[in-house]
């Protein structure tokens, strides 16, 4: 029998696991798989999460279909960006934490429990971050039981933990999901407009931002949304997200009509030749 | 010169077992029984926070009686044993069996080196993907695993218990016949056990991943009530 209280993190110590990387002499690391855009909402009902699903490795696409936000526990969410790897060890240990000390105390942690939970590993994985380049910034987000409402938490990379009142988006493209939440944002939106708004944040960071994937209607791939209110968690069915993905699509294409850029194949073509002529390099 | 006592080890056993199984049959009993969605889990107990039965992992539940201190401490121990076998290969390779091996070992050992024996007795129960593949393990103070078909009975009163489970059990029974049965079988003949000294609790093969549900006082109430009126 090990004595570790509840601490999930301790006891795998004690059984001769590290679940956080522990550098050794700092080199130069291998381009990492990196996830990118994650935002959270908070609406009427609870909070919308939804992140894009590309990761990059330098600029390589990685992969093309990775999830981002994963069940925290029953009423709260995690979405991750940052160096992949870690970012996915980080969540697993979350969600077990969680769990252990659900099983052991008879109780979930208080939603503020949780969010310091998560800032201790982020704090964790500080040496990592500093020597490998493994960053990790984690978004959590829930369904407070106790002032029942939906609350947002971000973290930087010593671990610091910081509430946000409304919204908040992480990741390569979060700056331009950030500011396309905020001028769309009121108090008490209703469930669809607080996800449309979210697909028009992931969609401009994915038009501004190259390591946000977009939309993927050829191979069927769409961002990930899941909505955690009262009910608890849940992920919105891959149909619902691409009938809004390719409504939000065909209303841009409608838009732009009659707005269509110069064709550029031209001036292009005559800039090649110019330049064969000339010998020049390019 | 002080001779030392020599006590032979059969009596040391012995003396011990009989210590034993005193501090459990002072415990009331407690019986896991099958039903066509799972296993259900029923134990007299008065008080609503102290528990006697409760969720491991996934798909796997442990009950125990006697002294509380000593089978909430085996259960502490097992919910770690669980999550870090599930961190450390995959959630599907937690099972009861390797659980109960554990319990097993860890129980003998205490039996055997320590002066006090655990004054406890413990079920560890899995719901399967059918009820063919449903286990149910009884340890007992000294680190005997059994495995058992059906229901199994810890506690005191075991044997009369399993005797009246033995004739009122039937393959794919409801939930609110299973929970009569378990009820019946506890209380016996001469006396009747009330809904809010009962703590029951199921695992289903229908919940999701994770299977287990503690049945409050209140819809206890309604699954048993068609059979009052």
């Amino acid at each position: 029998m090990i004595e570790q209280g509840t601490d999930f993190v301790a006891l795998l110590r004690a059984s001769g696991h590290e679940p956080f990387p522990t550098a050794g002499a700092a080199g130069p690391t291998p381009p990492i798989p990196h996830a990118t855009t994650i935002c959270a909402i908070r609406y009427a009902d609870g909070v919308v999460m939804a992140g894009d699903r590309r990761a990059t490795a330098g600029n390589i696409i990685a992969h093309r279909a990775m999830e981002k936000i994963y069940p925290a526990d029953r009423h709260s969410g995690v979405a991750i960006a940052g160096a992949a790897g870690a970012a996915m060890e980080m969540v697993k240990l979350f969600q077990l934490q969680l769990e252990h000390y659900e099983k052991l105390e008879g109780i979930a942690l208080s939603f503020e429990g949780k969010a310091n939970t998560l800032a201790q590993m982020v704090r964790s994985n500080l040496t990592a971050a500093l020597q490998l380049g493994m960053v990790v910034v984690p978004l959590f987000a829930g369904y407070d039981l106790r002032r029942k409402k939906g609350r947002i938490f971000t973290y930087d990379v010593t671990g610091g933990r910081y509430e946000e009142t409304d919204y908040q988006a992480e990741g390569s493209g979060g700056r331009d999901a950030r500011t396309t939440i905020k001028l769309g944002w009121r108090e008490d939106l209703p469930r669809a407009e607080a996800i449309e708004l979210a697909i028009q944040a992931l969609w401009e960071a994915a038009d501004e931002d190259s390591a946000t994937g977009g939309p993927d209607p050829i191979r069927g791939i769409y961002p990930m949304m899941a909505t955690i209110t009262e009910a608890g968690f849940e992920e919105l069915p891959d149909a619902e997200i691409a009938e809004r993905f390719d409504a939000f699509i065909e209303r841009k294409r409608r838009q732009s009509n009659g707005n269509q850029p110069q064709p550029v194949a031209a001036t292009r073509s005559r800039a090649r030749s110019r330049s064969t002529e000339g010998g020049e390099p390019s | 010169m002080s001779m030392p006592f020599y006590v032979s080890p059969e009596q040391v056993m012995n003396d011990k077992a009989q210590y034993a199984r005193k501090g459990v049959a002072r415990g009331r009993s407690l019986c896991a029984i099958e039903y066509d969605e799972g296993i259900l889990l029923a134990a007299e107990n008065p008080s609503e926070v102290l528990h006697k039965i409760s969720e491991i992992y996934d798909k796997i539940a442990f009950a125990g009686v006697g002294k509380y201190s000593e089978f909430d401490a085996l259960r502490r121990a097992g919910v770690q044993f669980a999550d870090v076998r599930g961190y450390q290969y995959s959630r599907e390779d937690v099972d009861a069996r390797s659980l109960a091996n554990a319990y097993a070992q860890m129980m003998a050992h205490t039996f055997t080196n320590d002066i006090k024996p655990l004054e406890v007795e413990i079920l560890v129960v899995e719901v399967g993907p059918t009820q063919g593949e449903d286990r149910l393990f009884r340890i007992t103070f000294d680190g005997v695993v059994l495995d058992e078909d059906h229901f199994s009975v810890i506690g005191g009163e075991a044997e009369p218990i399993a005797e009246r489970l033995k004739q009122s059990w039937q393959p794919d029974l409801s939930l609110a016949d299973a929970l009569r049965t378990a009820r019946a079988a506890l209380a016996g003949d001469d006396h009747s056990i009330e809904p809010g000294q009962l703590e029951v609790a199921v695992l289903t093969r229908t919940n999701g991943r994770r299977a287990f549900r503690r049945i409050e006082k209140d819809a206890l109430e309604t699954i048993l009530a068609p059979a009052a009126s």
